[in-house]
């Protein structure tokens, strides 16, 4: 049942990469536009994108902590001692994104528009570092079992933490191009392409720094490295080739075809970070089945996840279908004046 | 060099007890004001949405449009610091989580599920004003409402379950091997406790929302739209009031039989007793005495069992040692907190008491300006009200994080650097909290200044309802 939990625990993890990467990106995107005026219209594309959809995506960070917290307990105290410091910034960041984006929405004023935008894409950008370095230091195996505190320093500024932290950022942009070129065509056929030479450049820049991970995992990460030129190679393979094939379609402009081909790519690796440290929860020093908690605590677990399957599904999928359609065109307060808008 | 290091670690090495404990406070008492506004502002939006609909009420249908859109503003800090909250309790009490969280953690699970589907469904019914039919777009607001009030219930499950901790089998080390999640779930203290809080959310939220339409009113905005507002939202707070005390009393005998200690601090009996008085504010001393305050002979002792009226017997703070139980500081935190919570929520009973006769006698609000005033003060005194009697729950139950199993000393993070966090905490709160004020009474303005109904600025765009006469007056 343990694995049941840890399957579960992954996929909510490769959801939250792919949907609240693809949020975060888009503040990484908008910290990046130039002044208010060159900005305005690629920001106003990722408003739109991100309206509906962006206090969805915090339910599946929860969730995460959830599993985590009922069914692996001991790891999760190892983890919250050990990486104090950037789970507390990237708590901090969220407040702070959550929250200027909501006020930026509401407010009137290019003055606090624009300190609420700063805020948001700043923190956009250093909540997923911090995500990605923490994914390092557990999978570089520096967070001890036993509900133990491991280096509070080392224990997310190393090498594999880095390279966490700088994959997170840019595959977060990466997602976040890719959707805004799809979300774009329907608004502003000048924003499409805008995105789309910035999803390109993405591209390349995670393939470059996953190639320099290679390296960085084979000094620093020994049991995640060998894992994934093994029992995840398939994975990592696959996650290349959606990689390419993504990034053909995007420099020939195609219609359709890039936002999934890109999806798989992160979805992918996601999965194959946790094959690699398979069995292990904290590699090599807690599995997964060792840091389970009691059958009675995974099998509600489980049952709370049916329950997802037949509740919170349906519900994000009749989400999703009304914004494709735009039938949830309003987005916060229509500020400009009445004469405009009549 | 090492003088610096050294004066460094001083700094640096504070006991992080008493700011995890501040933290979490600060951070609760933040969030849980905005759970009210989550968990009924959408209940008292589809009560103007259906009779905007029914009725074909365009004040009503502008109303429930524009407090849809206060709500994604109130809904989305509630996220946020929502989640911090789950951050929190790894970051500041990974013992606690790391022993406990097989049992503790369960409820969670199921709030996530509930929380989820209200993210869901506030993005439709926010979103969906002018391209869905008007009556689906009134069910779509129907799942926020249900999963609101079970997303409480499981947040206040798993805080029933520290006090009342249940469904678990521990070994010889004190560890959990065995869980049953349907009695953590539904352990003795969560229906009480479930339904005070939810009822508080009703009455929190309503006083809330009304007194913001009072002080508008008192200001001289007397339109359908400001008169609307007030009645809708108040009726649902005074409603609740009048439950809620039912509730509250049935919890404070609850805790009376289940958790003696703490009843003992919240009515301040140092020693076991009969005929014990009902003593109104006062303080603990050191050695153990009562001073201060105005006694109400045997009363305590009466509403702790009726039945056998004054002669009921009150167990005091010595039965147990003074490491099992809240310290004078705490006592007296948790007597005040009680005082004020009854205090108050007799003074909201009365208000309702106001309003109600009014219908009845006069089948319509009541007019004077002192109405009025109190209304346009009780959204506040609601508010102090609830975080009052959270006060008495959670400093009651001190020393204990696991009533009778775990202490919060042994709960707490090793990390030193806690008080930096706090601070942090702190003034990022302030921020978010001062914006949030700021951009609602901004949005509330904007709101007031606009000239007319334009098609724009219609419900359900270009088929909209019926205009009824006199509707443009309305618009204040």
């Amino acid at each position: 049942m343990s694995t049941a939990v840890a399957v579960v625990l992954l996929l909510a993890v490769v959801a939250y990469a792919v949907f609240g990467g693809a949020d975060f990106g888009a503040g990484f995107w908008d910290l990046t536009a130039g002044g208010p005026q060159r900005g305005e219209r690629p920001r106003g594309v990722i408003e739109h994108s991100i309206g509906p959809v962006w206090e969805a995506n915090h339910v599946w960070l929860i969730f995460i902590f959830v599993i985590l917290w009922t069914s692996f307990p001991g790891a999760y105290a190892s983890i919250t001692l050990t990486l104090f410091v950037p789970l507390t910034i990237a708590a901090l960041g969220i407040v702070l994104r959550g929250a200027s984006f909501a006020f930026r929405k509401a407010v009137v004023g290019m003055r606090y528009r624009r300190a609420f935008g700063a805020a948001f894409a700043v923190s956009s950008v250093l909540v997923p570092y911090c995500m990605g370095a923490i994914a390092g230091g557990i999978a570089s195996g520096r967070v001890p079992a036993g509900g133990q505190a491991g280096d509070p320093v080392q224990s997310w500024i190393n090498p594999t933490s880095v390279l966490g932290g700088v994959l997170a950022v840019a595959a977060a942009a990466y997602l976040a191009a890719v959707y805004l070129v799809w979300d774009a065509r329907r608004l502003d056929e000048e924003m499409a392409e805008y995105f789309r030479r910035r999803a390109v450049a993405a591209a390349a820049g995670v393939g470059v720094i996953g190639l320099v991970g290679i390296f960085v995992l084979a000094g620093d990460a020994s049991y995640l490295f060998d894992g994934l030129t093994s029992r995840a190679l398939p994975l990592v393979i696959l996650s290349a080739l959606c990689g390419l094939g993504a990034l053909v379609l995007l420099v020939r402009n195609a219609p359709r075809g890039a936002r999934l081909l890109a999806v798989i790519a992160v979805a992918s690796v996601v999965v194959g970070w946790g094959v690699a440290q398979w069995p292990y929860l904290l590699p090599e020093s807690l599995t997964f089945s060792a840091a389970a908690a009691p059958a009675g605590t995974l099998a509600a677990v489980l049952v709370v996840v049916l329950l997802a399957g037949a509740i919170v599904v349906p519900g994000f999928v009749l989400l999703f279908v009304l914004h494709q359609k735009g039938l949830l065109p309003e987005e916060g307060v229509d500020d400009r004046p009445a004469v405009e808008r009549g | 060099m090492t003088a610096t290091l050294s004066a460094l670690t001083a700094i640096v090495l504070v006991n992080p007890v008493p700011w995890a404990r501040a933290q979490m406070a600060f951070t609760l008492a933040f969030h849980i004001i905005l759970v009210p506004l989550g968990v009924s502002w959408a209940f008292m939006t589809l009560i103007a949405n259906y009779r905007g609909l029914r009725h074909q009420d365009r004040a009503a249908l502008v109303l429930a449009q524009r407090w849809s859109k206060f709500m994604a503003v109130t809904f989305a800090v509630g996220a946020v610091t929502g989640t911090v909250l789950t951050f929190e309790f790894g970051l500041l009490w990974p013992r606690f989580m790391g022993q406990w969280g097989e049992a503790f953690g369960i409820p969670f699970a199921f709030e996530g599920l509930f929380f989820f589907t209200e993210a869901i469904f506030i993005a439709i019914y926010i979103f969906g004003w002018r391209r869905l039919r008007p009556w689906a777009h009134f069910w779509t607001g129907v799942p926020i409402v249900l999963a609101g009030i079970f997303g409480s219930i499981s947040v206040v499950a798993a805080n029933a379950w520290m006090n009342a901790p249940s469904g678990f089998v521990l070994d010889s080390d004190g560890r959990v091997i065995e869980v049953d999640p349907i009695q953590v779930i539904f352990n003795d203290s969560m229906p009480l406790q479930a339904a005070h809080m939810l009822i508080a959310a009703y009455l929190v939220g309503g006083f809330l929302v009304a007194s913001v339409y009072a002080a508008g009113m008192l200001r001289g905005r007397r339109d359908r739209y400001h008169y609307l507002g007030f009645v809708i939202a108040f009726s649902v707070g005074a409603v609740a009031t009048p439950i809620q005390i039912g509730v509250g009393d049935l919890l404070a005998r609850w805790v009376y039989s289940n958790q003696p200690v703490k009843f003992a601090a919240i009515e301040l009996v140092p020693t076991t007793s009969s005929d014990v008085p009902e003593t109104l504010l006062g303080h603990l001393n050191e050695d153990g005495t009562v001073s201060g305050g105005i006694p109400i002979p045997g009363l305590a002792s009466w509403l702790s069992d009726p039945s056998t009226g004054r002669a009921t017997v009150v167990q005091g703070l010595d039965t147990v040692p003074p490491d099992q139980r809240p310290t004078v500081r705490q006592t007296d935190i948790v007597h005040l907190c009680w005082d004020i919570m009854v205090g108050l929520g007799t003074l909201l009973f009365l208000l309702s008491v106001w309003y109600a006769v009014s219908w009845i006698f006069r089948r319509r609000m009541p007019r004077s300006k002192w109405f009025l005033r109190a209304a346009a003060a009780s959204g506040v005194l609601a508010v102090i009200t609830m975080e009052a009697g959270w006060v008495v729950t959670e400093v009651g139950r001190q020393p204990w994080i696991v009533y009778g199993h775990m202490k919060v000393e042994d709960a707490v993070t090793a990390n030193t650097g806690v008080w930096i966090t706090f601070f942090a905490v702190v003034v990022l709160y302030a921020l978010v909290g001062t914006t949030t004020i700021l951009v609602l009474r901004g949005m509330s303005r904007r709101f007031r200044t606009a000239e007319d109904f334009v098609d724009h600025d219609t419900p359900y765009g270009p088929s909209q309802p019926e205009v009824p006469a006199g509707a443009e007056e309305v618009i204040g």
